[in-house]
C-alpha cells in the first residue's frame, strides 16, 4: 500500500495562476519543451551522422518533469540535474549551441571537450555538473542545502536520481542527513522505471520510491511526469515549504522512458505495450493539448512558437559546428584550482 | 612561542581559521558535543555553535559528499574522519566528485578532510592504515602529512585556504608523543616544500609523517658509527618537492625512502622511479625502499611491531647503504 501522497492531475488555468504561472509563462514552458526535445533529435541525428563521439543519451518522455521542476525552481535556487533532465539546462537558460558543441566535443561547450553529453552544468545558473556514477550528487545537493542553512539564507537544493539509483547507498545517507538537519532541499526521483534493462521491482521492494521519505521524517508525493503543471505545482510546493524552513521532500516523477538507455540500446526488453500506452501520454503532446483546451493556444501561436524554435535550433547547431575541437594542450589546464577561481557569485 | 603538542596544534590551527574566516565549519562524527574523537575540537561547538561544528550521523559518503556542496555554494568545509581508515566509505565522494569537478566542469571544491591516521597502538587493520599512496594517484587531490606541531598547524591553516580538495593525514601516533614550539600567531605552511629534518653528508632519507621521527632515531644510532645522514620530510605528497629530493641524493648518492604504508604501490615507488629517472648517475647505490609489508595492519603488539618499520629496521638498512 502506498504510505507516499499521489497528487491530483491540474485541472483548470485558475488553479495554475494560483500555483503561480500565467499564461505566457505557461507558453515559456511549453517552449521550452520543445527546445528540450529538439536539442536531443537533432544530437541523436548528429551521432548518426558520426559527430557525436562516444555515447549518447536522451530523456525522451521525461520533458515535463525536467521543466516542470526547473520552472519552479527560484532564481537563487541551485541544482544537480541528471541524463534525463536536458529540460532542467533549457529552462535555466544555457544556450542551445553550447549544449550541441558540448555533445561534440568542441571547445566551446560547457566542459570544453573534456566530458560529454549532459554531463555538463553552468555554475553561473545555479547547476551543477552531474558525473556517472548516480546518485553521486545527492549529498551534494545536500551539502548545497547545508550551506543555505549555516548561513540562513532562503535557498533551496534539487537533487535529482533515478529509481535505479535508490537502490545505493548515497541515496539513504543523502536523504538521511537532510531529514536529521531539515536541510532546504528538494530530492527529484525520475522514475522512468528501466534501469537500463532492470524494472522497477528489481530495485525497490515498496510500492513507489517516494514511500521511503517517510522513513526519513518527510513527506514523499508521487506525480504523473508527464504532466508538466502537476510536476510545477508539487515542486513549487515543496520548495516554498524548504524555503520556510519546514525540511525536505521527496517528489516522484513517474515516465516511462520511451527510448533505451543510451542510443545502442533498443530496449527490447521493454514490453512493446508499455511504449503504446504510455506514448499516449506524451508529455509534450498531453500540454499541447491543454493549452488548446485551457489556455486558448491556436494554431497560429503554436505555429510561431514552433518554427522560432525550429530557427532557434537551426543556428545554434551552425554555430556549434563552427566551434573548435579544443586543443590537445588544453588537457591539463584546471586540474588544479586557483584562488581566482574562487572568485565567484557563490564564493563571495 | 609555546611548547605544544602535535594535537594541540592541530586544533589550535583550526580554531584559528573558524576564527578568521566564517565560512569554515567543521563536520564529522562525534566532532561537537563530544569535542571528537580525539579531542582536536573539544570546546568549538561552545565557541562556534552547532551549525559550525555539525554532527553528522554516521555517513561518511554524506560528510565527504555534503562538504563538496557547501565547498561549491561558498563555504570552507573541514571534515573529520574518525580514523582515516573510514575514508574508504567517501570515495566515490573524493575521487568521482571533488577531485574532478574543476577539471571537467570548472567549479572549485575547496573542502579539507582532516584524517587521523597511522599505527603504533594497536589498533588493528581499521584503525591504523595510511591510505595516502590510494589518494596521491588521483589527479585534482593534494595530500599533505605532517610531522612536527609546527608544520600541523600552519598546513592545516594551507590546506583550509587552499581551493582544492585537500585531504590532511595527521598520524595519531604524533598526537600526544610530539611537542614542539609552535608559533601563537596565524601563518602559513606552503605546499610542496618539503623540510630537512636533519642535515647530513652520506645518505638522504626521504620520508614523511611519523617516520620522520624514526628515521631521526636511526640516524642517531648511526652518527656513532660516523655516517652522516639526511632525513628529508616531504610535508606534502601533492605536491612533492622533487627538487629538494634531488638536490639531497645529489648531494649524498645515497637514498632510502621509507614509509609507514605498504611497500607495493606505496608512494615511495614514484619518488623512488623520480631518483632512477633523473638523478641515476649521481648514485652510488641502489635506491632502497623500506615500508610495511604487503599485509593488512595487525592488532597484536608483537606483530604489529614486525608490521611497522622499527628504528632497527632503518638502521640496518642505513648501515647496509653505508656499506655499499
Amino acid at each position: 500500500m502506498a504510505i507516499a501522497r499521489e497528487a491530483e492531475p491540474v485541472g483548470s488555468l485558475q488553479e495554475v495562476k494560483e500555483a503561480g504561472l500565467d499564461r505566457e509563462d505557461l507558453l515559456g514552458v511549453y517552449r521550452n519543451m520543445l527546445v528540450t526535445r529538439g536539442i536531443e533529435e537533432r544530437g541523436h541525428i548528429l551521432y548518426k551522422q558520426g559527430k557525436i563521439p562516444g555515447s549518447f543519451y536522451t530523456g525522451r518522455g521525461n520533458e515535463a518533469a525536467a521543466v516542470g521542476v526547473a520552472t519552479a525552481m527560484g532564481e537563487n535556487d541551485v541544482g544537480t540535474p541528471l541524463h534525463r533532465d536536458m529540460g532542467v539546462h533549457v529552462t535555466r537558460g544555457v544556450e542551445p549551441w553550447r549544449i550541441f558543441a558540448q555533445y561534440m566535443g568542441r571547445a566551446d561547450g560547457p566542459t570544453h571537450g573534456k566530458d560529454g553529453n549532459v554531463h555538463m552544468a553552468d555554475s553561473r545558473l545555479g547547476l551543477l555538473a552531474m558525473v556517472s556514477h548516480l546518485p553521486a550528487m545527492l549529498p551534494v545537493a545536500v551539502g548545497c542545502a547545508l550551506a543555505f542553512r549555516i548561513r540562513e539564507e532562503k535557498r533551496v537544493a534539487v537533487g535529482w536520481f533515478g529509481e535505479g539509483a535508490s537502490a545505493r547507498g548515497d541515496t539513504h545517507e543523502a536523504m538521511n542527513l537532510a531529514g536529521v538537519r531539515k536541510l532546504p532541499v528538494v530530492f527529484i526521483c525520475d522514475n522512468n522505471q528501466w534501469a537500463y534493462s532492470t524494472p522497477t521491482y528489481l530495485e525497490y521492494a515498496t510500492e513507489h520510491v517516494a514511500d521511503r521519505a517517510e522513513a526519513y521524517g518527510f513527506e514523499g508525493v508521487v506525480v504523473d511526469g508527464t504532466d508538466v503543471l502537476a510536476v510545477y505545482r508539487e515542486v513549487k510546493r515543496a520548495i516554498e515549504k524548504a524555503r520556510a524552513g519546514g525540511g525536505p521532500t521527496l517528489i516522484e516523477c513517474l515516465t516511462l522512458r520511451m527510448e533505451g538507455h543510451a542510443v545502442h540500446d533498443d530496449a527490447f526488453y521493454v514490453p512493446k505495450d508499455m511504449f503504446e500506452r504510455w506514448a499516449e501520454s506524451d508529455p509534450i503532446e498531453r500540454f499541447r493539448s491543454w493549452l488548446r483546451e485551457h489556455a486558448d493556444l491556436n494554431d497560429e501561436q503554436e505555429d510561431e512558437i514552433t518554427s522560432g524554435v525550429k530557427r532557434l535550433l537551426n543556428e545554434a547547431l551552425t554555430r556549434a559546428e563552427e566551434s573548435p575541437l579544443p586543443d590537445p594542450s588544453s588537457l591539463l589546464e584546471g586540474v588544479w584550482a586557483t584562488p581566482e577561481d574562487l572568485d565567484t557569485p557563490h564564493h563571495k | 612561542m609555546a611548547e605544544k603538542t602535535y594535537l594541540q596544534a592541530i586544533s589550535d590551527g583550526l580554531r584559528e581559521e573558524m576564527r578568521h574566516d566564517k565560512r569554515v565549519f567543521v563536520i564529522g562524527e562525534d566532532v561537537g558535543v563530544y569535542g571528537g574523537a580525539f579531542k582536536v575540537t573539544l570546546g568549538f561547538q561552545e565557541e562556534f555553535g552547532p551549525w559550525r561544528v555539525i554532527d553528522a550521523p554516521l555517513s561518511e559518503t554524506a560528510i565527504v559528499g555534503g562538504c563538496t556542496g557547501a565547498a561549491i555554494m561558498g563555504m570552507r568545509p573541514v571534515a573529520e574522519m574518525q580514523f582515516s581508515d573510514f575514508i574508504s566509505c567517501a570515495w566515490d565522494q573524493l575521487v568521482t566528485v571533488a577531485a574532478k569537478q574543476r577539471w571537467r566542469a570548472g567549479t572549485p571544491v575547496p573542502i579539507t578532510v582532516r584524517l587521523p591516521s597511522g599505527g603504533g597502538f594497536s589498533g588493528g587493520p581499521f584503525h591504523s592504515q595510511n591510505p595516502e599512496s590510494s589518494f596521491a594517484h588521483i589527479p585534482g587531490l593534494k595530500i599533505v602529512c605532517p610531522a612536527t606541531p609546527e608544520d600541523a598547524k600552519g598546513l592545516l591553516a594551507t590546506a583550509i585556504q587552499d581551493p582544492n580538495p585537500v585531504l590532511y593525514f595527521e598520524h595519531k601516533h604524533l598526537y600526544r608523543r610530539i611537542k614542539a614550539e609552535v608559533p601563537d600567531e596565524r601563518y602559513q605552511t606552503p605546499f610542496g616544500q618539503a623540510r630537512v629534518h636533519r642535515e647530513g653528508d652520506d645518505i638522504s632519507v626521504i620520508t614523511w609523517g611519523a617516520m620522520v621521527w624514526t628515521a631521526a632515531e636511526a640516524a642517531q644510532q648511526l652518527e656513532d658509527d660516523g655516517i652522516s645522514v639526511e632525513i628529508l620530510d616531504l610535508r606534502t605528497l601533492i605536491p612533492w618537492d622533487k627538487k629538494a629530493v634531488l638536490e639531497s641524493v645529489r648531494k649524498t648518492s645515497k637514498a632510502i625512502v621509507l614509509h609507514e604504508d605498504t611497500h607495493t604501490g606505496g608512494f615511495g615507488g614514484e619518488i623512488a622511479a623520480t631518483i632512477a629517472e633523473e638523478a641515476f648517475e649521481d648514485l652510488d647505490a641502489p635506491i632502497k625502499r623500506i615500508a610495511a609489508p604487503d599485509t593488512p595492519v595487525p592488532f597484536s603488539p608483537v606483530l604489529e611491531k614486525a608490521y611497522i618499520p622499527q628504528v632497527d629496521d632503518v638502521a640496518a638498512g642505513l648501515r647496509e647503504l653505508a656499506e655499499y
